[in-house]
């Protein structure tokens, strides 16, 4: 960073940062030791004296804030948002985590486990399943509501691996979807039972009418996400026979909700060579870098310089400022309001609408805020 | 010299001939040979009769010993007893005191030459073979001599009807019932040998796969343990490559219990027979033909074998040259071994049992006999371990003769003397310290921690460890194998068996709860199954037989009614159902014993119910815990009866407190749990598993920890696991940092490790690069849920009435002597009061005034009585603690009188 003397600055800098203050505003320095300047200057009136207003304007953040999907698949989103404050990029990322919602098991009812694998066990492994089902469908539910077909998903896993076969590995796919609910009933009184006998007999759920019925699920709306995951083993003669009932819930709660295998960002590095390095120098420098963020070009008369050509590639593993001098030539920089966030999605809902579920969440809980406080 | 006389040297000059005839020997011989002359010893008979004197004599006396004198007998069987007198013929063992004497002259002369007791060389180690043979030896001789007994019984009867049956006589399981007493108890009183041993036998510990393992390595010593000497206790180097440096209890046993090394191999006794005459021919010349001059001729070596001498040698290198020769062929055992002292002139043979010994290669004049091919076909699968041994390209060499050879610890490091190549050196330690990824560069009790905590570490206890019944079982739900093994892990199989996980560590201070080793946990990770574990505890029920031929019963549980509601969990047959869930109290036998146990009933199974009480037994657990019947056993006990064990599981996650430790020594409880958004995330959105606090590092110098941390990382970005064998880097067993951080970089990391972390609560980056990267943690059996306990009031005592002791008695915190002195220093009386009584045991009493002694209320009269005085005159009423007033009572019934004298407060 080019310091400037403080007899060269301008007498009454006004309206303007110096340049190298303007460098500590905007940018986070990565230097060998340590990263500098990684705090976002919140103070409104912290240049106050060079006379620069520091508050936050909504129709300059309208104005500058952009989204740029850089990749999206099924399950991954990559995209930069430009113009924001780390607090509120970290708050899409924590809500992300914790706070959009979706199904997941959290009540397995054993029929019978006579496999290895105990049934608390089982029981956590099934609720760590991903399912594809879409949790705005659903409503929470508090622990005096009965399960019905608004807040509650039944699968059914009944294997058995017969004696004198080979072992079988149970996967995921042998989970079945039962729209009409439970189907083990409830041990009841014989009296009771005596007196409704025509009626439908009790069992776990209350399920007014199958969920296939209901207008919002279509045919193949709730499955899981992956065919493949291992449940458990069975060795001859052992049977698994359960019932799972998910239910909507948040990250918060317990890590199966969380409808991101991860969310984060990172800031946009920013490489810059403070002066030209040239020739062997500049070829050193491509060969230390191990994602190939420098190239060379040629400047003519058989001189050779370096560039950065792909500074998006940058992992700040640091190679090219250790050792010598080269953080004289080599300044690492991290842009402070540009983040590339990345989504990877559990399978519960795509990507990109998981973050609007975020953003949708941010602004309940904005509206939250101000209710209570008129 | 006396002693000489009396075995029949009685020559003064023959005496010293044998033992030499350097003048400094005869200068140090001088005031014996004086003692002789006063003595008026001159003659053997003499002799004899002179130490006659000396002998104890008994009241009671043996007919043979009257005969030849104690003196004589002494001599012959109990002075060095392991050199064998054929009628009379002391001559060997004259020339073994001679030879005794002068070592010992040696030793007084120059202190090198004294032996040290704590070299390894020095030492044997004794077997269970070796223990139960004196054992049965015991115990076959007192079952002859009880044959011998009641046949002589029945042999004087005059009338005998019918003919004489041996078989008859032998007493029945004697040697069985004193072989299990002796092992149950672990007990090892062998009159016959003077032995009185406890503590022989242990119960294998199964706590896990590495205590097992690492407990049949143990070494116990025979030193009493609370004596402070520093000799035995310290390393010895002679235990190089023999008994692992590293693994060793602290405290009390420090440095004397031991464990094995890896290869190390622990000799049989070998027969002896063979091996003498064989030396024989190879040109030992016999003792019986040695005059005392010859005996230490210059250029001849005494022969000793198994600590007798056999007889001398004039060329000792070219017989051992040749025993060794014999050996590799296979001739001779290949655990017999050759050890030539120059310093004391002296070729010692040893085919004993109990020398520790360990496999080198043989090299010839430095050039391994181990070639490329070798390898090749051992790799293949043609050749084996035993197939190396026996074409001699490899050998056990005990202690004593490492010290003839030449050791060089790399093939490269080889010079034309040497005569060995060590196999590897990662094998010095044993299986505990080879767990330890990097153990060479840490601070060496750290190695020694880590060593002590490996076997409390939770992971897999066996292949059958579902099948088993153990009394206590901790099992983690999702073990995995170490990102950074070592050769040894590969070799015991802890990389199939494992304990602990991986766990992706940041090395930085967060949220303060991470002080004094205290880790931070992400929840999420604990969610996923970081940690989980399986506690198994067993609970046994016995369905007694009584001697009238009734029996307990076990009935189908009641439904309805009052004890219905505990009675959930049983099956119609009475026991608990495997899979239901447990609650305290609930229970889980409905079992009935019978009121008349002993006056025998004429039909026992036709009791009517009311003939039964129940003995029902209910399960005691913490409060809380959801634990689950895991399976019911039906067995028998050894009196028949049957006996029906349940196996309760409970499911735990990691919760505040818990133990957890890498492999380097450096445990830590878990001090905060803290939700993965507030984690800090890296440039590539990891998200560590636990935080450790850098602080744990300075002092405990664990830098293999670090160097795990870097090859951890390094594994996981380029799908290879790395190694980290002790000393392995060489030798290619042990990846090197350098090479470790250059594949960091390949994969975009830094060189050393550090990550750019973001805040996972403000968002900003931190402003320090933060070294992350997989570090395999164990979780230790320490857990929060087995150890916390509080409580308001409880149970008491019934003797004083003071609140009861322990957690498992829901006792009371004492405020012991210590914190009451500091109460009185502080002068908080009222609180002292309140403790040492009024939460205690306060009784209230009535005093006589004018006795001072103790009497009682007369609930009648509505008054207090002096049981002494007969009055209730001056009585007046105080309080005081219950064992106050007991350790009065207790006074008055020993004649003691306490006499109370009371004033105004």
């Amino acid at each position: 960073m080019p310091t400037v003397s403080p007899l060269e600055m301008d007498d009454v800098p006004m309206g303007q940062l110096p340049p190298h203050i303007q460098l500590q505003r905007t940018r986070v320095f990565c230097a060998s030791d340590a990263p500098t300047q990684t705090e976002n200057i919140q103070y409104s009136g912290a240049y106050a004296s060079m006379g620069v207003d520091n508050s936050f304007r909504l129709d300059d953040f309208v104005k500058n804030f952009r989204v740029e999907v850089v990749r999206l698949d099924e399950d991954d989103i990559e995209f930069d948002m430009i113009g924001i404050d780390a607090a509120l990029a970290n708050a899409f990322r924590r809500i992300l985590i914790a706070e959009v919602p979706t199904m997941a098991i959290e009540k397995v009812l054993f029929a019978n486990n006579t496999s290895v694998i105990p049934d608390e066990v089982l029981a956590h492994r099934l609720g760590l399943i991903p399912i594809k089902a879409d949790p705005r469908l659903f409503e929470y539910m508090s622990e005096n509501d009965t399960p019905n077909e608004k807040n509650t998903i039944v699968f059914k896993l009944h294997v058995q691996c017969k004696r004198g076969d080979p072992r079988i590995t149970v996967k995921s796919d042998q989970l079945e979807w039962l729209p009409n609910g439970s189907e083990f009933q409830l041990v009841t009184d014989n009296s009771t039972s005596n007196s409704n006998s025509n009626s439908k007999p009790k069992t776990y759920t209350s399920f007014s009418r199958s969920q296939t019925s209901l207008p919002e699920f279509s045919e193949d709306s709730i499955a899981l996400k992956h065919n493949d995951i291992t449940i458990a083993k069975l060795g001859p003669g052992q049977e698994i026979e359960l019932e799972a009932h998910a239910v909507k819930g948040v990250g918060k709660t317990h890590a199966k909700w969380s409808p991101v295998a991860t969310a984060w960002y990172r800031m946009l590095p920013e490489v810059v060579l403070l002066e030209n390095v040239e020739d062997e120098k500049a070829e050193e420098l491509v060969k230390k870098c191990p994602v190939n963020v420098f190239d060379i070009e040629d400047v003519g008369e058989g001189k050779r310089r370096a560039t950065v050509a792909r500074p998006r590639a940058c992992t700040l593993c640091r190679e090219c400022i250790r050792g010598d001098d080269w953080e004289n030539r080599v300044a690492l920089r991290r842009v402070k309001n540009h983040f590339i966030f990345t989504i990877e999605s559990s399978g519960a809902l795509p990507p990109e609408v998981l973050f609007t579920e975020a953003v949708k969440v941010l602004e309940s809980k904005c509206e939250q805020v101000i209710s209570d406080l008129s | 010299m006396v002693i000489m006389k009396a075995m029949g040297i009685e020559s003064d000059q023959e005496v010293v001939q044998m033992i030499g005839r350097d003048p400094r020997y005869g200068a140090l011989l001088l005031p014996s040979i004086q003692e002789c002359v006063e003595e008026n010893v001159y003659t053997q008979q003499q002799a004899l009769e002179y130490l006659e004197t000396k002998v104890k004599r008994f009241s009671f006396s043996y007919g043979s010993v009257e005969k030849e004198g104690r003196a004589l007998s002494i001599i012959r069987d109990v002075f060095l007893a392991n050199v064998l007198v054929h009628d009379l013929h002391f001559r060997p063992k004259c020339i073994y005191v001679a030879v005794i004497l002068r070592r010992m002259m040696e030793a007084v002369l120059n202190k090198d030459a004294i032996d040290d007791k704590d070299y390894v060389g020095n030492k044997r180690l004794e077997l269970s073979g070796q223990m139960i043979s004196l054992l049965f030896e015991d115990l076959f001789k007192t079952m002859n001599s009880e044959v011998k007994k009641s046949t002589d019984n029945l042999l004087e009867k005059s009338s005998r009807s019918s003919k004489l049956d041996i078989s008859q006589h032998l007493a029945r399981d004697i040697i069985t019932h004193g072989l299990e007493r002796a092992i149950s108890t672990g007990n090892w009183d062998v009159k016959r040998f003077k032995m009185h041993r406890k503590g022989m036998t242990q119960v294998v510990l199964r706590l896990s796969f590495i205590a097992t393992v690492g407990h049949m390595t143990r070494i116990l010593p025979q030193f009493e343990k609370s004596r402070k000497v520093s000799g035995p206790r310290a390393l010895q180097p002679s235990q190089w490559g023999m008994l692992c440096p590293c693994d060793t209890p602290e405290g009390e046993a420090c440095g004397l219990v031991k464990n094995l090394s890896l290869m190390t191999h622990v000799t049989t006794d070998d027969e002896e027979g063979p091996l003498i005459s064989l030396c024989h021919s190879l040109g030992v010349e016999d003792l019986e033909l040695l005059s005392g001059e010859e005996l230490h001729a210059p250029n001849s070596f005494l022969v000793m074998f198994n600590g007798l001498i056999l007889g001398k040698h004039r060329k000792p290198q070219h017989f051992a040259t040749a025993l060794r020769k014999l050996r590799r062929a296979g001739i001779i055992g290949e655990f017999v071994s050759v050890f030539v002292n120059e310093k004391q002139k002296c070729i010692y043979i040893a085919s004993d049992g109990g020398r520790v010994c360990r496999p080198l290669v043989i090299a010839d004049k430095g050039i391994s006999r181990v070639k490329e091919h070798h390898m090749k076909e051992l790799k293949v699968g043609i050749r084996t371990f035993n197939d190396f041994l026996r074409d001699g390209l490899i050998e056990y060499l005990d202690v004593n003769e490492q010290n003839n050879a030449l050791i060089a610890l790399y093939e490269g490091e080889a010079v034309p003397e040497t005569t060995h190549i060590e196999i590897e050196p990662f094998t010095i330690l044993g299986v505990c310290a080879g767990l330890i990824p990097f153990p060479h560069h840490n601070q060496s009790p750290r190695n020694t921690y880590q060593c002590a905590m490996g076997k409390q570490a939770m992971g897999n206890i066996a292949y059958n460890q579902l099948c088993r019944m153990d009394s206590l079982l901790y099992l983690l739900v999702y073990p995995q194998r170490p990102l950074l093994t070592t050769r040894t892990i590969e070799l015991v199989g802890y990389d199939k068996l494992g304990a602990g996980q991986n766990a992706t560590v940041a090395v930085m201070s967060y949220s303060g709860y991470d002080i004094e080793d205290a880790i931070v946990m992400n929840k999420s990770s604990l969610d996923r199954g970081f940690g989980r574990c399986i506690v198994t505890k067993k609970l046994t029920a016995i369905n007694q037989k009584y001697a009238n031929n009734t029996m307990d019963r076990i009935i189908r549980p009641q439904r309805v009614g009052r004890d219905a509601e505990r009675m959930q969990i049983l099956d119609d047959d009475g026991l608990a159902a495997p899979g239901e869930i447990i609650r305290p109290y609930d229970i889980y036998i409905n079992k009935q014993s019978p009121i008349n146990k002993e006056i025998s009933v004429h039909s026992p199974a036709g009791l009517p119910d009311s003939a039964y009480k129940s003995a029902i037994q209910t399960y005691k657990g913490p409060r809380g815990e959801t634990a689950v019947v895991d399976r019911v056993a039906l067995t028998s006990d050894k009196d028949n009866n049957l006996c029906i064990k349940f196996l309760i599981r409970h499911t735990r996650r990691p919760e505040l407190g818990d133990k957890f430790s890498s492999r380097h020594g450096q445990k830590g409880v878990c001090g905060t749990i803290i939700q993965q958004e507030d984690f800090p995330f890296s440039e590539r959105g990891i998200c560590p598993d636990l935080i450790m606090n850098p602080h744990g590092f300075p002092s405990r110098m664990t830098i293999g920890k670090m160097i795990e941390l870097l090859g951890g990382k390094a594994g996981v970005s380029c799908g290879r696991f790395h190694y980290g064998s002790a000393f392995g880097e060489p030798s290619g067993h042990a990846d090197r940092v350098e090479v470790i951080s250059e594949t960091l970089v390949k994969h975009g990391f830094s060189y050393s490790g550090k990550d750019f972390i973001y805040s996972g609560i403000t968002g900003s980056p931190l402003q320090a690069y933060i070294f992350m990267g997989p570090i395999y943690y164990q979780k230790l059996k320490h857990m929060v849920l087995d150890k916390m306990h509080a409580r308001a009031s409880g149970p008491r005592v019934m003797l004083t009435r003071q609140p009861t002791e322990g957690r498992s008695r829901d006792g009371g915190l004492r405020l012991g002597e210590m914190e009451r002195d500091c109460l009185i220093a502080y002068g908080a009386s009222m609180l002292i009061y309140e403790r040492l009584m009024v939460s205690s045991d306060p009784f209230e009493v009535q005093v006589c005034r004018a006795c001072g002694l103790l009497g009682y209320y007369n609930y009648k009269l509505k008054a207090g009585i002096c049981s002494t005085c007969k009055n209730g005159d001056n009585i007046s009423t105080m309080k005081l603690p219950y064992a106050c007033k007991l350790l009065f009572q207790e006074l008055q019934s020993m004649n003691i009188v306490p006499r109370l004298k009371l004033a105004e407060a």
